[in-house]
């Protein structure tokens, strides 16, 4: 028992590492909280890739930047910035919006590329 | 004020009709209101780190920490209930049998009530977390915040009594079926929570999607309505779910309900003798 947890906990650890290298390369877009609203509220993105959005808080206060469309849920603390990885999607309209904040609502928009 | 209210009274009001569902599960079982208690703060005492290494936590594992953190917490959870429940399902019988006949509570040992506690705490520090971020930021601001303040108290104390009333109402299930509807209501509980767990573990990057958003009921009943989300804490509703996320829901649901059943019947054939009934105990195999 003990030697397989020895072998197994390095192998999760390079797993790790493997995936969050395969996430470096995703393409990043720049989303925006400036007070208390997300800029831009349509937020493009490539269809079938997986990209990063860095949820930027220029707010003293936090947010959350939540989808229900997308499962995705993450606190952006004040006067900081947060990546959320996101798709690969099919193309489309995705909602978001900031749990902390009603009032504040967006869209991812996933758009074809020309090679698809 | 009234937005912050609302914005705590979510918050809290998910870990509430968690913890009071448990609270009634595990009916009849002697001092389970010190454990829960302890579970409570326990997981105030985690929701304060959590928010307090917020940004830390934010930028660890290359921007996944958050997700990593919150797929744990979910899956302890989902540990934890489905051993509460499989527990359950073998000893709920002669829980109600010595409750009907002694009416008080019955001692069992600290097993379950470990379960219990992890549970509370785990649905407290994940809920709580958000609430102190959120209350504490306001506060920092300075007195123009009051009222936002104010608000955030008035929805702590709001979700907690929607908890304590939802407790009380599942006290009015006749003794009889009390534990197969808390059961049942665990059961699915814990299948939402494992497919919410996907959600975070392929936010992390760990695991694959397996179809995002296989389908849309977002037009019949969205998520993000009083009802949607309601239906997302205590049964999983998702509107757009991956095929990930019903993974983990169906094996959850299928996996944990084929273990009570198993445990159950095993139980029941041990409890047939009168000598069994009478002591209550069942022997392990």
């Amino acid at each position: 028992m003990k030697w397989s947890y020895m072998r197994a906990l390095p192998l999760a650890f390079i797993g790790l590492a493997v995936c969050h290298s395969a996430l470096a390369d995703a393409p990043k877009v720049l989303l925006s909280i400036r007070h208390r609203h997300f800029v831009p509220q349509q937020l493009q993105v490539p269809a079938k890739t997986r990209v990063e959005v860095l949820v930027k808080n220029e707010d003293s206060i936090p947010a959350e930047f939540e989808s229900a469309d997308l499962s995705r849920e993450v606190v952006v603390p004040g006067k900081s910035t947060v990546s959320v990885y996101v798709g690969p999607l099919s193309a489309g309209r995705y909602r978001f919006f900031n749990d902390f904040n009603p009032a504040a609502k967006g869209w991812v928009v996933s758009v074809p590329q020309r090679s698809d | 004020m009234f937005a912050a209210a609302i914005i705590v009274f979510r918050e809290v009001l998910e870990a509430a009709l968690i913890i009071s569902i448990v609270l009634g599960a595990s009916r009849g079982i002697a001092a389970r209101g010190r454990w829960v208690a302890a579970g409570v703060a326990a997981g105030i005492a985690g929701a304060s780190i959590v928010a307090a290494s917020a940004g830390v936590i934010a930028q660890s594992f290359s921007s996944t920490g958050q997700p990593l953190l919150d797929a744990t917490i979910l899956l302890i959870a989902v540990a934890m209930l489905s051993w509460h429940n499989i527990w359950m399902a073998s000893h709920g019988r002669s829980l109600a049998a010595e409750m009907k006949a002694l009416g008080n509570d019955v001692k069992t040992g600290n097993r379950p009530l470990t379960a219990l506690m992890v549970i509370t705490m785990m649905a407290v520090m994940r809920e709580g977390s958000e609430v102190v971020l959120f209350l504490w930021a306001i506060a920092a601001d300075g007195a123009t915040r009051l009222g936002m303040l104010t608000g955030g108290f008035v929805g702590l104390l709001a979700g907690s009594l929607a908890g304590v009333l939802l407790y009380r109402g599942l006290l009015f299930i006749p003794v009889r079926h009390f534990f197969s509807v808390t059961s049942w209501l665990i059961l699915l509980l814990t299948a939402g929570l494992a497919s919410e767990a996907a959600g975070f573990l392929n936010q992390a990057g760990l695991l694959p999607a397996l179809g995002q958003g296989l389908w849309n009921s977002s037009a019949i009943l969205s998520q993000e309505s009083a009802a949607g989300r309601l239906l997302h804490v205590l049964i999983g509703y998702t509107a757009r779910p991956s095929g990930l996320q019903l993974l983990f829901y169906f094996v959850t649901l299928f996996g944990v309900y084929a273990l009570m059943r198993q445990v159950g019947r095993t139980a029941r054939y041990a409890q047939s003798g009168p000598a069994a009934k009478a002591a209550g105990a069942i022997p392990q195999r």
